[in-house]
């Protein structure tokens, strides 16, 4: 992942409650805890797979497939503006 | 050892807006609810299939027996008529019928299905733009209440009546305007424009219909109270002028339907639950109204109210299962279900109460709740706050008793059963679900296709 994102999603305040704030366009959101670990993960440069087996460590499961859940939240966050538009995970 | 580990729930990004309640009404806390007077809903939808409307035997007879009381205390002579087109389920209308309710119809098939039902002529009201010809022989011949509409209809049936060789008491439908509702000047006779004086006038001096009646039906949803004041105010004080100017005795006055039920209108801020006036509030205002007429109480006037959607809306619930969950362009999250606007066509009017129908937990999300068509109108709530469903979840949409049964539709898919639930606990199919083969039996294809 390039500098000035991982900068960026550093940037991103996220409290231990979801809330998350961006200090750029002041903006305000709320995740949960789900959503929390992977934003984590993400800050982190980690990527899809390692974000995916990751979260079947954490959190008990029977999806079987993690993927569309993770890059629907990736989607989110873009159009949140969290991350560009051209990020790749 | 492991740690205990928590479950995995869908990620979800929710952005605050200022002044987020102005966009999905007023914060609501959401109940599941998981039994419908005593039954549980996944055991309903089990049994009978999902969408499912069920009706509750005990809401009607409750709302029922609520409004005539309140009635009761405030004028000696009342008489409910049960709206047919509110909900003409047989079922639903023997229950009205049982609670003593007259019928009151608006065209030769509720008329007929009325009479198919055992209800009989004397105790039907007959209204509306259209009646045919056989529709109002019929009628007077059983001492069906007709209430005339225009001047071709008081033609037409001076002519049935004189055929018939009869002078029946009729009523005229009047319309006027009041402060806080939009007058359906388009029903009856106009009473500020001097229509319905002429109207009087000539069915008197045609001298083949007796003139005992005045109906008016001001509107439907009406929220204030007070129209209800105002409307029966100018019956009665109509009545009076009748009276004392044409000495003509008023033997009825019918003040139609047009209560609220606790629905949410989408232009209604706060919900319907919190805003919509009580049965007392609009009888209090009709009672308030009616101390306009005077005389001895034998010779006041019946009373009749033809409230429809009030007694009916909350004692109806469609059930529905979640089919699938995606996410719009804008991020908002979208739910499929496979009931819809062909069900419910109270969608477009109403922000429906929907609550799932069993325990959730997970962050609450703006979320757009769809129908199954493949239409864009489809849509059941465009906007509401709400918790994480999965698919084959349960959702139950309360309050939808009037007016869908009746104007549902066949379109891309079939409609589905209708079951009540009793007083005593038990539960029918009071409407079975359409098949193909019930649908196609209408059909024919000519042979030189
Ligand atoms: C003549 C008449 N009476 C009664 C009703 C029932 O009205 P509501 O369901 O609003 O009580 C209607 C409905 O529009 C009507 O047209």
């Amino acid at each position: 992942m390039d500098t000035a994102l991982l900068n960026r999603l550093k940037d991103i305040a996220i409290s231990d409650s979801g809330f998350i704030f961006d200090p750029y366009s002041g903006a305000t959101f709320n995740t949960n805890e789900t959503g929390r670990f992977i934003l984590q993960l993400l800050k982190e440069g980690n990527g899809i797979d390692a974000i995916q087996s990751e979260i079947r460590k954490h959190f008990k499961t029977s999806e079987e497939d993690l993927r569309s859940d993770i890059y629907e939240f990736i989607n989110l966050l873009m159009e949140a503006q969290l991350l560009p538009k051209s990020f790749q995970c | 050892m492991d740690q205990p580990k928590t479950s995995y729930e869908k990620p979800v990004l929710v952005k605050y807006q200022n002044g987020s309640s102005d966009k999905f009404g007023r914060l609501q806390a959401i109940t599941p609810m998981t039994h419908i007077d005593g039954w549980p809903v996944q055991d309903l939808i089990e049994k009978y299939g999902s969408p499912l409307f069920v009706f509750s035997e005990r809401t009607m007879v409750h709302k029922c027996r609520e409004l005539k009381e309140l009635l009761a205390l405030r004028y000696p002579k009342f008489q409910l008529a049960w709206s047919f087109k509110t909900n003409y389920l047989n079922a639903i209308c023997r229950v009205f019928d049982r609670e003593g309710s007259w019928a009151e119809v608006v065209s030769e098939f509720e008329f007929e299905k009325a009479l198919r039902l055992g209800i009989p002529s004397s105790r039907i009201i007959l209204n509306g733009p259209y009646k045919t010809e056989s529709a109002l022989e019929r009628a007077l011949k059983g001492g069906t209440r007709i209430h005339i509409d225009h001047f071709d209809e008081l033609s037409l049936l001076e002519k049935v009546a004189d055929r018939l060789g009869m002078r029946p008491e009729v009523g005229i439908r009047v319309n006027f305007s009041l402060s806080s509702v939009p007058n359906w000047d388009r029903f009856g006779f106009n009473l500020e424009n001097g229509q319905a004086s002429s109207a009087v006038k000539r069915l008197t001096t045609g001298k083949r219909l007796t003139l005992s009646g005045l109906h008016c039906h001001i509107g439907t949803f009406v929220l204030d109270p007070q129209a209800y004041r105002e409307a029966t105010a100018k019956m009665a004080l109509f009545a009076k002028q009748l009276c004392d100017e044409m000495g003509l005795s008023i033997k009825w006055i019918d003040l139609g339907g047009g209560f609220a039920s606790t629905n949410t209108l989408h232009s209604q801020y706060l919900p319907g639950n919190q805003v919509t006036p009580s049965f007392s509030q609009y009888v209090e205002a009709i009672a308030e109204g009616l101390e306009n007429l005077n005389g001895p109480t034998s010779e006041l006037p019946l009373l009749f109210l033809e409230t429809g959607r009030a007694l009916i809306d909350e004692a109806g619930y469609l059930l529905a299962t979640v089919q699938a969950n995606k996410r719009l362009s804008d991020g908002r999250r979208a739910v499929v279900v496979d009931t819809g606007i062909h069900h419910l066509i109270t969608s477009l009017w109403y922000r429906h109460e929907i609550v799932p129908a069993q325990e959730f937990n997970g962050t609450f999300e703006p979320t757009a709740i769809f129908g199954p068509l493949c239409m864009n109108l489809d849509v059941i709530r465009a906007n509401i706050l709400y918790p994480p469903l999965k698919v084959g979840d349960r959702l139950v949409i309360k309050t939808v008793g009037a007016y869908n049964v009746t104007q549902w539709m066949q379109f891309i898919t079939l409609r589905p059963n209708v079951v009540m639930i009793s007083r005593n606990g038990q539960c029918d199919i009071i409407r079975h679900k359409e098949t193909l083969d019930h649908l196609v039996a209408l059909e024919e294809v000519p042979p030189w296709i």
